[in-house]
C-alpha cells in the first residue's frame, strides 16, 4: 500500500507492506540512513524519530500507523545549512564517539529542550533514559544537551533584544 | 526482526472497529499504541490475519473528572497520565506509576488501555487499577459491559475481555475523604519490567482512621494481585507503625512469586512486604497532609 | 611575558598538537546523520541473507529440508553446511588455532549456531523463508559449565576432532612454581579468594554484518565488513576462502562501536562472501541483536582462585592464581597465539610480589565461542579484577584500611623498569602518586568517618578502592602475533605540494576519534595544523598493512608509527631545507614546522615551503615527494595504571546498591587529546559499571541463553550510570616516541573491582566477603539475609 508522511517538512510517499516497520520504511523505502537499528526490541533508541514532535522508537511503530503524520529524523535537524543547537552541542562537548546512537540522542535532546528549556541534569538523564549509548558514558551527552539549552536561551534573549 | 505479513485496516469510527472484530474474532488483533503488540509481532509470538488499528478512532483519549470518577480514555498515552498533575492528591498512585512505565519514548506511544488489555503480570497498570478499584468499560457490537478490575486479570496475558470487544475507558472512583497513594517499583534499569512493584492507595476518614485501602501487587504472581487481607487489616484502623507492618506482612504473604533471573521467590516476597510498608507510610503521610 | 604566553597558547591551539582538546574532525558527518555504516551500503542487485540458527545447545543434525523455504517467491538460495563442504568451506580456522563450523554439518554445539543461510531479494522475504527451513535435530546432553565439561563421563563436544577424547582445550602456566611454594611455606598469613568473572558481551550498538560483492568476471572481491582489523581479516579470508589476496578488498566503514566484538571472523561473513561468489550478486548480511548476543564474541567466563602469601609485616611475598576458562564450543579467542590465557599473567598487578605462579586450563562447553577481550587487552580485565578483589579481602583479614595495604605493597616509583615475577617488564609508573590524587579528590578520610557514623546507626555505606595496572599495546612482534601475523602496526604519511597531508593507518577506529588524535600527532611532529591532515583507515586497498584496533594498541603502536613516519619526513625535509638555504644539512634545525639554519633564526622555511619544494625544487639526487611509511614494532608493551574509588549506599530492604560517587585517576602517559581521553574513560567506566552490576550472559541447564536481547542483557542508561569525577597523573612511557600508553580500556579493566570492593566494604563487617558479579540487588539481599540483616 502507498504510505505518505510529512518527512522533515516535505511530503514523501512510498509503497510498503502493512508490516513494514517505520525504521525500515525510512531507511529502505525513503533511502535515509541516519536512523539506525540497534536492538530490534525497543530498548536502545538508535531508531528514535520524532512523531508529531515527540520522540518514539521507529522499530516499534508500523509505517502505516504514521500515515499523514509529521516525522522528524536527524536529517531534518539542520535548517538551511545551519546546525541545530543540539548538533552544535554534541560537537562542542564531545557528546558522540562512534556516532551510532547520536541521531536518536540528538532528537530526544532536541525534543527535551523544546518542552523544557531549562532542564536540570536529572531531568536530562531521565529524559534520555530510553536511549542507550555504549561509548560516552553519558557525561558529555548531558553536557551537550545543556550546551544546546544554553544556546537556545542565549538566542531567545538576543531575539527579544 | 519483523512481523509476518498481515492485513491492516485503520477505521475512523468505533462501530466499524467493532463490526470488524465480530467478523474476524481471534484472527484479528487490535493495535493501539503498539508498544506491546508490535514486539509480539516481531518475535512472531503473534501472527494475526488482520491488524485493526484504532489509532484513528475519535473519542478514545483524554482524562477527565466527572460524576465522582476519573475517566481515562483507553487510548490515552502513558505520557499523558504522567503529565496529568491535577490528579495529585486524589490519585497519587497513578502519577507515581506513570513515569515508571518502561522508558520516556515508549510512554509517548504506549496506551493505558492497551497495557491493561495486554495483561502482562509484570505490567504496571494492573496493580494500580486493583489498588484504586477501577472499572473498565468495554464495547462490542452487542453493546457495552463494565468490568471491575478485580477479577479482570485472569492469568498471564489473559483477561475477561472477549475477542470481539474493545476497551474504551477506565473509570476510577474518587470519593470523599483525604486520600494518598504511591507506586514503588524495583526494576533493574530504566525500561525494564518490574521485578516487584506495589501500588498503594488509602483514604482517611474525618476521624483520622483509614476508611478504605487498596493494595495491588505487580510481577509477583500469574497476574496482578489485590492484597485483600492486607487491605482488610487496614480499614477502620488508626494508622500506626504496627498496623502498617502487619498489613505489609499480609501483603507479602499474598504474593505468589516465582524464582527467576531477577531473584528468588523469597526475595520478591520480602521486597513486596518492604515496599508495601514504605508505600503505606508515604500514602498515609500524604493523606494526612491533604485537605479533604 | 603574559602576552607571549597567550600568543604561544593560541598558536598551540591553532596547530592542534599534542595536549590540545581539539573538537573532533569526524563529528560533522555523524551529527548530520551521514555516518556510513555497513548497513547503509546499498549496491545494485544486492541480495539479503538471513541465518538459520540452532535452537538447541547440543544436537545431532539428522537432516535439513529447505524445500518450503525455496518455494517462497524471491528466495534465491538456501545454503547449508553440506553445500559449503563441497567447496571445503564448512569449517574455518579460528584466531586461536582451533577450527569452527561455518555452517553445522554433523552436530550443533551451541544455541544460536549457524545451520543454514537463506538468500533472498529482500530481508523480509529472507526472514519469512528462514522460518520455513526445517532441521531435524536429535538433542544431546548439553554441557554448560567447564566443571561439567571436565568431569569424567562428560559428553565429548568436539568429537569431530581427531584425537580429542575429552573437553580439554589447553593447559598453560606462567611464573615460578617452586619459588612460589617456598614463599607460601614461610608465609605468616595466606588469604584466598575464589571468584567467577561471568560471561558478558561487548554489545556495540551496531551489530556485526557485511556486504560481500564478488565480481564473477574479474574475480575482484569487495567486502564491506564490521571489522576492527581489516588487514588481518583480508589475509585470513584469503587463507580460509582460497581467494587471491590481491583481489580482496575489505572496507571497514564507520563502525558503531566494537569493544572487541568486531575482531573475530564470523560464519556470516564467510557464507555471504561464498554466496556472492556463487550467485554473482552482492549479498548483505546484518545480524539482529539476538544473533549478536548469542553467537558472536563474548567476554570473560573465567573461574578464578587466587591466594596471597603475606609475611609478618603485611608484605605480599607470593601469589598463586588458578583459572578455568569456559571457551564455548570452539576455541576462537582473539589473543596472541603464544598465550593461551591471554595476558592474564599480569595478575601481580601494581604490587611488588617476588614470586608468582599462574595455572590456566580451558574447556569446551555447549556455549557460544569466540572469547574476546571486551574493552580489554587479552584477559587483563580478569587479572586485574582478581588481584584487586583479593587485596580488598587481604585488607579485611588483616584489619587494615585497604589504602594502607596497597601503599605497603605497591611497586615503588624508583623500581621501574620493573620485572614482574610472571615475566613482564613494566615500563614506568608512580602508583602512590595516583593513589594520593584519588584520596584527595574523594575526601577519603571524611568519608571513612561518615561510614563509621552510619554503621553505628545500622546503615550500609562502602568505599571501594582499586589500583590497577594494565599491559597494552602489543607486540613486540617477536613475542606477540595473531594467527602468525606479528603485532606491529603501520602509518603512511604523504604531504602534498600545498602542505596538506594525508595519513593512512593500519588501525581502525570504532569511535575512538582516530581522525583527530592521529592528525594531532602529525601536527605536533611536523607543524602542519591538524585541520590540514586527513586520516584514512579501514580500506585495505588504500592503507598500509596493520593488525588493527583492539587491546588498546592504536596509540601505543599505530600512534608510535605515526610519530616515526612524521620524523622520517621531517628528516627528509632537512635535506630539502639545506638545499633551499644552500647550507649544510648538519646546520639545519627544526622546530614545530619551521626549518632554520643554526644561528639565523629569522630566515625561516616552513614545512609548507619544504613540501612545495619536495615536488618543485629538489637537490640533485634526492627522490621527489614528501611521503613515507613506517611499520612500527614496539620494543615493549606499555603499562597504564590508575586508582579508582567508589562510594556506595546499600538499601537493606531491597539490596539495591546506589553508587554515590566515582573518582577515577588515570595515568596513561602523555595525553594527546585530553577531551577524547576523558571520553574514553567515561565510556570505559560505564561499561565497567554495567559489568559490575548488570551485564550478564547466562544459560539454563539445557544451554538456553539467558541474556539474548536488550530486555535481558542489561546495559546501563544515563539514569543508572554514576557521574564520574576524573583525575590524572602523567608518567610517560619511556620507550614510546611521544610517551603515550593507551587509555581505551583502562576504565573497564580497573573499575569493576572498585565497584565490587565498595559493596564488600559496606558489608565486610557483617562477615560478607564476596559477591560475584553482576552484583544484583537480589544477591546483596540474600547475603544480608544470610547474616540476619533485614528491614
Amino acid at each position: 500500500m502507498k504510505i505518505t508522511v510529512n518527512m522533515n517538512g516535505a511530503e514523501r510517499s512510498a509503497e510498503a507492506e502493512p508490516r513494514t516497520l517505520l525504521v525500515d520504511f525510512i531507511r529502505t523505502k525513503l533511502g535515509m540512513t541516519g536512523t539506525h537499528i540497534g536492538c530490534d526490541t525497543s530498548n536502545c533508541g538508535a531508531c528514535t524519530v520524532l512523531l508529531d514532535g515527540r520522540p518514539v522508537k521507529s522499530c516499534t511503530v508500523l509505517a502505516v500507523q504514521v500515515e499523514g503524520k509529521n516525522i522528524t529524523t536527524v536529517e531534518g535537524l539542520a535548517k538551511g545549512g545551519k546546525l541545530h543547537p543540539i548538533q552544535e552541542g554534541f560537537h562542542a562537548e564531545h557528546g558522540l564517539q562512534c556516532g551510532f546512537c547520536t541521531p536518536g540522542m540528538m532528537l530526544v535532546g532536541a525534543a527535551l529542550i523544546e518542552a523544557n528549556p531549562h532542564p536540570t541534569e536529572d531531568e536530562i538523564r531521565w529524559g534520555i533514559s530510553g536511549n542507550i549509548c555504549r561509548c560516552t558514558g553519558y557525561m558529555n551527552i548531558v553536557k551537550a544537551i545543556q550546551h544546546a539549552a544554553a544556546a537556545n536561551a542565549a538566542e531567545n534573549i538576543a531575539g527579544v533584544a | 526482526m519483523f512481523p509476518a505479513a498481515f492485513d491492516y485496516i485503520a477505521p475512523g469510527a468505533l462501530d466499524e472497529v467493532l463490526s470488524l472484530l465480530s467478523q474476524h474474532g481471534d484472527d484479528a488483533k487490535v493495535l493501539a499504541g503498539g508498544q506491546s503488540l508490535i514486539p509480539l509481532l516481531k518475535l512472531r509470538f503473534a501472527s494475526p490475519v488482520i491488524v485493526i488499528d484504532i489509532g484513528r478512532v475519535d473519542g478514545l483519549e483524554g482524562i477527565r473528572q466527572e460524576n465522582g470518577h476519573v475517566r481515562i480514555g483507553a487510548r490515552t498515552r502513558h505520557r499523558d497520565v504522567e503529565s496529568a498533575t491535577d490528579l495529585r492528591g486524589t490519585l497519587d498512585v497513578l502519577l507515581d506509576a506513570a513515569p515508571l512505565i518502561s522508558d520516556p519514548l515508549i510512554r509517548n506511544m504506549g496506551t493505558v488501555g492497551g497495557s491493561i488489555c495486554h495483561a502482562d503480570p509484570a505490567g504496571d497498570w494492573g496493580a494500580v487499577m486493583l489498588a484504586v478499584g477501577a472499572e473498565f468499560v468495554v464495547r462490542s457490537s452487542g453493546g457495552e459491559r463494565v468490568l471491575p478490575a478485580v477479577g479482570f486479570f485472569e492469568g498471564p496475558f489473559t483477561t475477561g475481555l472477549h475477542a470481539d470487544e474493545v476497551m474504551t475507558e477506565i473509570r476510577i472512583p474518587v470519593g470523599a475523604g483525604r486520600s494518598g497513594g504511591t507506586y514503588l517499583k524495583l526494576e533493574r534499569k530504566v525500561g525494564d519490567f518490574a521485578s516487584v512493584a506495589t501500588a498503594v492507595h488509602v483514604v482517611l476518614g474525618g476521624d483520622g482512621r483509614i476508611s478504605s485501602a487498596g493494595i495491588g501487587l505487580c510481577a509477583v504472581g500469574a497476574q496482578s494481585i489485590k492484597a485483600t487481607a492486607a487491605e482488610a487489616a487496614l480499614v477502620g484502623q488508626t494508622p500506626s507503625d504496627a498496623v502498617i507492618a502487619e498489613a505489609a506482612r499480609l501483603a507479602g504473604a499474598a504474593a505468589e512469586p516465582k524464582a527467576d533471573i531477577r531473584g528468588s521467590a523469597e526475595y520478591k516476597r520480602d521486597v513486596a512486604r518492604v515496599f508495601v510498608q514504605r508505600g503505606l507510610h508515604t500514602a498515609i503521610n500524604r493523606a494526612q497532609g491533604a485537605t479533604a | 611575558m603574559a602576552v607571549d604566553t597567550t600568543e604561544a597558547e593560541a598558536a598551540r591551539q591553532a596547530m592542534g598538537g599534542i595536549g590540545v582538546s581539539l573538537p573532533r574532525k569526524e563529528d560533522a558527518r555523524f551529527i548530520h546523520g551521514q555516518g556510513h555504516y555497513v548497513d547503509d551500503v546499498v549496491l545494485p542487485g544486492m541480495l539479503h541473507m538471513v541465518v538459520v540458527r540452532s535452537p538447541h545447545a547440543h544436537a545431532r543434525i539428522r537432516g535439513i529440508d529447505t524445500s518450503a523455504a525455496m518455494a517462497i517467491p524471491g528466495v534465491i538460495a538456501v545454503v547449508t553446511g553440506e553445500l559449503l563442504a563441497q567447496h571445503k568451506l564448512a569449517w574455518m580456522p579460528t584466531l586461536s588455532g582451533d577450527t569452527q563450523a561455518v555452517l553445522a554439518t554433523d552436530k550443533v554445539r551451541f544455541q544460536g549456531q549457524e545451520v543454514a543461510c537463506v538468500i533472498a531479494e529482500t530481508k523480509y522475504i529472507a526472514e519469512d523463508a528462514a522460518a520455513l527451513v526445517s532441521v531435524d535435530y536429535e538433542p544431546l546432553q548439553a554441557v554448560t559449565t567447564p566443571q561439567q565439561a571436565l568431569a569424567a563421563g562428560a559428553p565429548v563436544i568436539r568429537d569431530e576432532k581427531e584425537g580429542q577424547t575429552d573437553n580439554k582445550i589447553y593447559h598453560w602456566e606462567a611464573g615460578d612454581a617452586a619459588a612460589t611454594d617456598a614463599a607460601f611455606a614461610r608465609a605468616a598469613k595466606v588469604v584466598k579468594l575464589s571468584t567467577y568473572y561471568p560471561r558478558c558481551h561487548p554489545s556495540p550498538l551496531e551489530t556485526c554484518g557485511c556486504v560481500a560483492d564478488l565480481d564473477p568476471v574479474t574475480g575482484n572481491a569487495t567486502i564491506y565488513m564490521t571489522s576492527q582489523a581489516p588487514h588481518a581479516h583480508r589475509t585470513l579470508f584469503a587463507i580460509v576462502a582460497g581467494l587471491p589476496e590481491e583481489k580482496i578488498r575489505i572496507i571497514s566503514p564507520d563502525l558503531g562501536g566494537g569493544f572487541g566484538n568486531k575482531v573475530p571472523i564470523y560464519p556470516g561473513y564467510v557464507v555471504a562472501t561464498a554466496a556472492s561468489l556463487l550467485i554473482g550478486r552482492p549479498v548483505k548480511w546484518i545480524e539482529d541483536r539476538t544473533e549478536n548476543l548469542i553467537s558472536t564474541g563474548f567476554a570473560r567466563d573465567y573461574y578464578m582462585d587466587g591466594e596471597m602469601a603475606i609475611d609478618e609485616d603485611g608484605k605480599f611475598i607470593g601469589l598463586r592464581a588458578h583459572l578455568l576458562s569456559d571457551n564455548g564450543a570452539f576455541f576462537a579467542d582473539a589473543q596472541p597465539s603464544k598465550f593461551k590465557a591471554g595476558l592474564f599473567h599480569i595478575v601481580t598487578g601494581s604490587y611488588d610480589i617476588p614470586a608468582a605462579h599462574i595455572v590456566a586450563d580451558g574447556a569446551y562447553t555447549n556455549k557460544a565461542p569466540g572469547g574476546v577481550a571486551y574493552r580489554c587487552s587479552f584477559r587483563v580485565t580478569e587479572a586485574s579484577y582478581l588481584i584487586e578483589r583479593l587485596v580488598e579481602n587481604i585488607a579485611v583479614e588483616l584489619g587494615e584500611d585497604p589504602v594502607t595495604t596497597r601503599l605497603n605493597n605497591f611497586i615503588q616509583p624508583e623500581a621501574f623498569p620493573y620485572h614482574s615475577a610472571s615475566g613482564f617488564e613494566y615500563d614506568s609508573g608512580d602508583y602512590p602518586a595516583a593513589m594520593k590524587v584519588a584520596l584527595d579528590m574523594l575526601g577519603y578520610d571524611e568519608l571513612r568517618k561518615e561510614q563509621a557514623e552510619k554503621r553505628a546507626k545500622g546503615e550500609l555505606m562502602g568505599i571501594g578502592v582499586a589500583s590497577f595496572t594494565e599491559v597494552v599495546g602489543a607486540g613486540k612482534g617477536k613475542d606477540y602475533d595473531i594467527a602468525g601475523l606479528r603485532m606491529f602496526d603501520s602509518a603512511e604519511l604523504r604531504v602534498h605540494p600545498t602542505g596538506k597531508a594525508i595519513l593512512k593507518l593500519g588501525v581502525k577506529s570504532q569511535g575512538q576519534g582516530h581522525e583527530t588524535t592521529f592528525a594531532q600527532i602529525v601536527a605536533e611532529e611536523l607543524g602542519i595544523p591538524a585541520s590540514d591532515i586527513e586520516v584514512r583507515e579501514g580500506d585495505t586497498d588504500n592503507t598500509p598493512f596493520g593488525l588493527g584496533t583492539y587491546a588498546s594498541r592504536s596509540t601505543p603502536v599505530g600512534g608510535a608509527a605515526t610519530a616515526m613516519v612524521a620524523r622520517k619526513l621531517r628528516d627528509k625535509g632537512k635535506l630539502i631545507a639545506a638545499h633551499l638555504f644552500e647550507a649544510d644539512v648538519a646546520d639545519i634545525e627544526f622546530d614545530h614546522g619551521k626549518y632554520i639554519v643554526k644561528g639565523s633564526p629569522d630566515n625561516v622555511k616552513t614545512i609548507q615551503d619544504i613540501a612545495f619544494a619536495a615536488y618543485t625544487n629538489l637537490p640533485e639526487g634526492l627522490e621527489a615527494g614528501l611521503e613515507g611509511v613506517t611499520y612500527y614494532d614496539p620494543p615493549n608493551m606499555t603499562f597504564p595504571f590508575g586508582t579508582y574509588m567508589v562510594v556506595v549506599d546499600i538499601d537493606k530492604g531491597t539490596g539495591q546498591v546506589k553508587v554515590r560517587r566515582m573518582v577515577a585517576v588515570d595515568d596513561c602517559g602523555v595525553r594527546i587529546n585530553p577531551m577524547i581521553v576523558e571520553g574514553q574513560i567515561h565510556g570505559g567506566l560505564t561499561e565497567g559499571f554495567g559489568i559490575a552490576f548488570m551485564e550478564l550472559i547466562t544459560f539454563d541447564d539445557e544451554g538456553n541463553c539467558i541474556g539474548s536481547n536488550f530486555m535481558d542483557y542489561l546495559i546501563p542508561t544515563a539514569w543508572e550510570t554514576p557521574r564520574f569525577e576524573l583525575g590524572e597523573t602523567v608518567t610517560p612511557s619511556p620507550h614510546h616516541p611521544i610517551g603515550a600508553k593507551g587509555v581505551g580500556e583502562s576504565a573497564t579493566v580497573g573499575s569493576p573491582a572498585a565497584f565490587v570492593n565498595a559493596v564488600i566494604d559496606a558489608l565486610s563487617h557483617l562477615g560478607i566477603t564476596n559477591i560475584d558479579m553482576p552484583v544484583t540487588s537480589d544477591k546483596v539481599w540474600a547475603a544480608l539475609r544470610s547474616k540476619g540483616v533485614t528491614e
